[in-house]
């Protein structure tokens, strides 16, 4: 079985602080991690390597620095990775990512046919969901996103049956291979790499591969040329700021502060007040 | 894949073009998909068509809602309720094979649709249905997508839908256009906008959009549907009263506080991230920016800070209540009515007072 999971770097959106006069981005010193959402797929992926044995291969399209998030992967027990390189990747939205990841892929299966492709639900700095499904389109597989458990995996009949997240409830839903799965977040949790796993993943060879390596040929299609989204302004919100009325709790006890609390209600939100306490039980 | 049509063929890109390439000008009309699961809509539709009034009345063009559904599901219905939200008609596909959600006919349906009636601005819910169908949707089209936009207005120079999303988690704001190519689409999150009136005696016309799906083509099989537990699925995003817990509230067991309160009040609870990260509350119950978007009449917030991320997701709320012990927390700065003093403490006394209350105004 051979599984494909693209991983994502991104900032740590965590660290991430707006330089407050020119409303740009601190990039300096923030942490690039792997988009956390695709931990939840590639876990999945090596849990179904364990179980049924083959190989998982993880992919990103990024800066040269991105190899980090690629040997992070490998030490958690992927067993390739390729980093999607090029110049005239950059400036790609999600339409473009796809359609440049689409092409890898289909290289990569020509080598070595591809059975299930994971990607993450979303990311946490382009959060647009859109890769995946974009990825699936392009190449004919089955969509299987916001899944939360995988039923059954059939490799002879070439089945799969999962879990998916609807609204009020799961589907479940049983389709053939290939397919391309979206993990929900917090349906697995990513295993430790030990030291050796570390220097291991360290040591390892990349595949390098520019937009001729991963048979890209068309490059208005990828890139900014390819991108029919425009990002025509940043800005910092502004958020409406009427600061709270404080209640005066001076020397009060903890019965006098709630009563000032609901006294407050039904005073100046007197509707709210009925709905809260004229209601039949 | 197999190339799906297009729609026009991309013109040559260029910032703030102001002239639309004609065949793309032939796009006109402002749609919202109306999603519905086992019969009933989500009020997310609603709320864009609410949203997408507005534009349309920019715009000058019309409103239509699309309707995709099976034999079973009540869509004549659905398109009256649409009308009486905004639509000035909607356009309804039926076939067995769209009963339940499916993304690859969902795909095909809506692209179809898409291609022959030619929208300039598509919407979609952020839901997970919405999001699954927008992706696929506007791949297939080749078209841009913008996701979870929480503000929607059309660009005075050039007619273009204007999306504007939180960005790098949600410490900036970017305002995104998709400008030579059509429809333009984007997803807004539920309770991002708010829901219009409904107006009863409005109505509009309805369009049979047929489009020809066998259900042999289609790979996927829906084998069962299992509905939740009622009592451990949280009705945030609509619950009209919410008692959210953070981190200031310590121990797990203090958490029993907020089920208390939120008991007597009939309220929903819910939490910030961190709350919910350590475990003490079900990832449905998040309130933020990688949480829901509520907008209840009341927001009880004890122990929160009142971060960016946790803020977008609950200032629209008709009266915000905070109880922090820190008298600069940022929740501060935007609460209605705030309160410097220990929420483990405040919490117990709130709730018997409003136990009080509520006996007192029974027995009359
Ligand atoms: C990409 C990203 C996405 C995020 N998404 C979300 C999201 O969706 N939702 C979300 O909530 N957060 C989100 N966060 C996290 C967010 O930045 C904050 O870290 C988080 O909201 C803080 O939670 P808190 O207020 O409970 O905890 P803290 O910031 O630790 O605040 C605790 C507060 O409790 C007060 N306090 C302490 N003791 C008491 C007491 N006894 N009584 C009353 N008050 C007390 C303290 O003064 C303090 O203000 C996100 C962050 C990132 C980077
Ligand atoms: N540059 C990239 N390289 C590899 N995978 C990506 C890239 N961008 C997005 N993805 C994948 O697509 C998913 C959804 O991304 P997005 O549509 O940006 O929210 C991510 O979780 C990744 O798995």
């Amino acid at each position: 079985m051979h599984i494909v999971v693209c991983i994502k770097q991104v900032p740590d959106s965590a660290q991430i602080r707006v330089h407050p006069v020119t409303n740009t981005i601190m990039r300096q010193g923030v942490p690039a991690i792997i988009n956390p959402y695709d931990l939840f797929s590639l876990e999945e992926a090596l849990r179904l390597k364990d179980q049924f044995g083959g190989k998982v291969t993880v992919i990103t399209m990024g800066p040269p620095q991105a190899e980090d998030a690629l040997r992070k992967a490998l030490s958690f027990g992927a067993d390739e990775a390729i980093l999607l390189t090029d110049r005239a990747f950059a400036g790609a939205d999600t339409l473009a990512t796809s359609c440049a990841l689409a092409q890898a892929l289909r290289q990569i299966g020509e080598k070595e046919p591809v059975d299930l492709v994971f990607t993450g639900k979303q990311t946490i700095d382009g959060d647009t969901a859109q890769v995946g499904p974009g990825v699936a389109k392009r190449l004919d597989l089955q969509l299987l996103t916001y899944v939360a458990k995988i039923d059954e995996l059939d490799l002879a009949g070439r089945t799969i049956t999962v879990q998916r997240r609807a609204e009020g409830g799961v589907q479940v839903l049983k389709t053939r291979l290939p397919a391309l799965i979206t993990m929900l977040e917090g349906t697995n949790e990513m295993r430790f790499a030990t030291m050796t796993d570390m220097f291991r993943a360290a040591r390892s060879p990349l595949t390098v591969w520019n937009k001729d390596d991963a048979g890209i040929t068309d490059i208005s299609k990828i890139g900014l040329k390819g991108s029919p989204t425009v990002v025509s302004k940043v800005f910092a919100p502004k958020p409406k700021s009427v600061p709270a009325q404080m209640l005066d709790i001076g020397g009060k006890s903890q019965t006098e502060i709630a009563d000032l609390i609901i006294d407050t209600l039904s005073a100046k939100h007197a509707p709210l007040y009925g709905e809260l306490f004229d209601r039949a039980l | 894949m197999s190339e799906a049509p297009k729609p026009a063929a991309p013109a040559a890109r260029g910032r703030k073009k102001l002239e639309l390439d004609p065949r793309l000008a032939a796009y006109k009309g402002v749609w919202v998909f109306i999603e519905h699961e086992r019969g009933t809509v989500h009020p997310v539709s609603w709320e864009l068509l609410g949203e997408g009034r507005k534009l349309a009345d920019k715009l000058g063009v019309e409103l239509a809602g699309v309707l995709l559904g099976g034999p079973g599901d009540p869509l004549d219905a659905f398109a009256a309720t649409a009308h009486t939200y905004g639509a000035d008609l909607v356009y309804i596909t039926r076939s067995p094979v769209l009963a339940g959600y499916r993304n690859e006919p969902y795909t095909k349906a809506l692209t179809a649709v898409v291609n022959q009636f030619q929208p300039e601005i598509l919407l979609l819910g952020a839901t997970v249905q919405g999001r699954d169908l927008a992706g696929s949707v506007a791949t297939t089209l080749a078209t841009g997508l913008t996701a979870d936009c929480t503000e929607l207005a059309i660009d005075p120079d050039n007619r273009s839908l204007a999306a504007t999303r939180p960005t790098f988690g949600g410490s900036l704001l970017c305002t995104i256009q998709t400008l030579n190519y059509r429809p333009q689409m984007a997803t807004v999150r539920p309770r991002v906008m708010s829901m219009p009136a409904q107006q009863p005696e409005r109505s509009g016309r309805v369009l049979e959009a047929p489009v020809e799906l066998v259900e042999d083509d289609i790979i996927a099989k829906l084998l069962s549907y299992i509905p939740d537990d009622a009592t451990d699925q949280a009705q945030l995003a609509y619950a009209d009263v919410i008692v959210a817990g953070g981190r200031g509230l310590g121990k797990p067991e203090n958490f029993k506080l907020l089920w208390d309160l939120a008991e007597v009040l009939g309220a929903e609870v819910g939490g910030s991230r961190p709350v919910i990260q350590n475990g003490i509350l079900s990832a449905d119950r998040q309130v933020g920016q990688t949480g829901k978007t509520v907008r209840p009449k009341l927001y009880i917030a004890a122990g929160i800070s009142g971060a960016i991320q946790h803020r977008v997701g609950m200032e629209a709320s008709d009266v915000i209540i905070a109880i922090n012990t820190d008298p600069k927390a940022p929740i501060f700065d935007f609460a209605t009515y705030g309160i410097v003093g220990d929420a483990v403490q405040i919490l117990p006394a709130l709730t018997a007072a409003c136990r009080a209350r509520l006996a007192m105004k029974r027995a009359g």
